[in-house]
């Protein structure tokens, strides 16, 4: 007999035992009538399983897993490098006064490790650790050699012609850097513009001619900027028909070359010969 | 006269029927929702370092192509920081020049990943339109290729996005530096492991920056918090027109570009 859980008479040890004993005979009698191969099968799948489990549990590592599929202490180990980098924020507490001279400077933004190295090891042991103190002629220029792919704007210099073989330090302050005295000549700066036109037609026209600079444009470059001619008008006073001037410059009729174009959309004017 | 068998079964009624299959079902999933409880709790817990959530962040990076100046600075202190060999062919971040020449082609260069800076030197025989820098890193891609193909889950992404390698499992197969479409990893030539930029991890529980980030002395490279809203990198998010290298792979990087020329790959 079949007895049907949640049956009242379920519950007591007797039925219990008694429908257990059922059901292990029942099962008994499945087993044994099973062909032979499908009882090998499944024996072997079950040790095959059971063999990959064990192996498994012994290869991967307990913390696999935990947080996802990786091992936790793997994030830990990485976690644990040692810092050499100290960070800004460290030097300032004993350098205040370096800091507070660099604030102002155009270096403000250039961490103090950028030049000295990394100093986390001075930062626990300040005699153990001599940093870096980069004062010849090789360093700066990493950051202000002229080099043409250098985004315009960037103070840069030719350090062939840069007062060769001074240390930059002997002029400019690294901690607060600007010109010793303000720049005369643009090439200071726009050193690619002013080799472009030394070796054009306009080599003897000076920059201001054509740029109204006011004189602030040294001090603060990117917020106070140089004029540029506007008007086509402008070219004319030399290049003009009735234009005094050396007769050697190249003369056109206004009025009939060029006829809307602004002059600079068909001629560089720092190199008025390219096409 | 005694039901046969089967009669007997069809013969359960619906409300026994209810009864025993949820107290089966409910016996199978009950254990389950205990245990995902369990590592839920467990999840909310792990701190990293003193005091790091690696939940509580989500890290990303940006590259103002128009700032930098090829200084080489952050592949120096990359090197340093991070102890990588210091032969070439051997970086977690370089800086690339690009060349877009007259006759249409594009030369581009790395001379040792710029650790000692450019050379002036352009080849006099063909001149170039425009030129710049572009600073590499690898992106931290948010579906990243190389953790699909480890076949042993050396390398993984962490809850904070970022992508790591566990050195102690790597086997050393290789298979994710080809998979990487940036190229932004390579062979350890000592411990044959695959190594990779991991957003200076261990600096990140401690509150610092990368260093390629703290050493940039034109700020071409913003770190900061992508998914919250006071942070650096969400300000050059909305600031600047962004893109991504090789938007078309799908691989959603984190490293963000602005002013990015087509020509870079």
């Amino acid at each position: 007999m079949v007895n049907m859980p949640f049956n009242k008479d379920n519950f007591k040890v007797k039925n219990i035992q008694k429908i257990l004993k059922e059901r292990f005979d029942q099962m008994r009698s499945f087993w044994n009538k099973m062909p032979e191969q499908i009882t090998r099968l499944i024996i072997i799948s079950v040790i095959l399983l059971a063999a990959l489990i064990l192996v498994r549990n012994i290869l991967v590592p307990g913390d696999f897993g935990e947080y996802g599929h990786f091992r936790t202490s793997a994030v830990s180990e990485i976690v644990s490098q040692k810092i050499k980098y100290a960070g800004q924020e460290v030097c300032t507490e004993c350098h205040d006064d370096l800091t507070e001279l660099k604030y102002t400077g155009f270096h403000r933004n250039v961490s103090c490790e950028v030049c000295h190295g990394p100093a986390a090891a001075h930062t626990e042991d300040d005699e153990a650790v001599e940093l870096n103190f980069p004062r010849g002629r090789g360093y700066c220029p990493l950051c202000h050699e002229y080099l043409p792919s250098r985004p315009t704007g960037f103070p840069q210099i030719i350090s062939d012609s840069h007062n060769p073989m001074k240390a930059c330090i002997t002029c400019h302050d690294p901690h607060d850097p600007k010109p010793p005295e303000t720049p005369k000549e643009c090439k200071a700066c726009h050193a690619n513009i002013e080799s472009t036109k030394s070796l054009s037609k306009h080599m003897y026209v000076d920059c201001v001619q054509c740029h109204q600079t006011p004189e602030d444009h040294k001090t603060k470059p990117r917020s106070v900027l140089p004029d540029k001619p506007k008007e086509r008008e402008f070219c004319g006073t030399c290049h003009a028909e009735d234009a005094v001037g050396d007769p050697g410059i190249p003369r056109i009729d206004m009025t009939t070359h060029g006829e809307r174009y602004v002059c600079w959309q068909c001629h560089y004017p720092h190199l008025p010969e390219a096409r | 006269m005694r039901k046969s068998k089967k009669e007997k079964h069809l013969s359960i009624k619906r409300r026994k029927f209810l009864k025993q299959i949820s107290l089966s079902l409910g016996s199978i999933f009950f254990p389950a929702v205990i245990l995902a409880q369990e590592t839920i709790e467990k999840t909310a817990k792990w701190l990293l370092g003193e005091n790091y959530d690696p939940y509580d962040h989500f890290w990303g990076m940006g590259i103002d192509i128009n700032k930098c100046i090829g200084c080489g600075r952050c592949a120096s202190a990359c090197k340093q920081e991070n102890n990588v060999p210091t032969e070439p062919f051997f970086f977690r971040t370089w800086v690339e020049r690009y060349e877009l020449l007259e006759n249409g082609q594009t030369r581009i260069e790395s001379p040792n990943g710029a650790v000692d800076g450019f050379n002036k030197v352009i080849d006099q025989n063909s001149k170039a339109i425009k030129s710049f820098f572009v600073p590499k890193i690898c992106n931290q891609c948010d579906n990243p290729p190389c953790v699909q193909v480890c076949p042993v889950g050396a390398t993984f992404k962490t809850p904070d996005g970022v992508v790591l390698v566990d050195s102690e499992y790597c086997i050393g197969c290789r298979y994710c530096i080809q998979a990487c479409p940036y190229g932004a990893r390579f062979l350890d030539p000592v411990t044959k492991t695959a190594e990779k930029c991991t957003f200076c991890y261990h600096r990140l529980v401690k509150d610092l920056l990368p260093v390629c980030v703290e050493v940039c002395p034109t700020q071409t490279r913003i770190f900061g918090e992508i998914k919250k809203k006071a942070s650096p990198l969400v300000r050059f998010l909305r600031m600047n027109k962004i893109s991504v290298l090789k938007h078309y792979l799908n691989t959603e990087p984190k490293v963000f570009y602005t002013n990015l020329d087509l020509e870079v790959k």
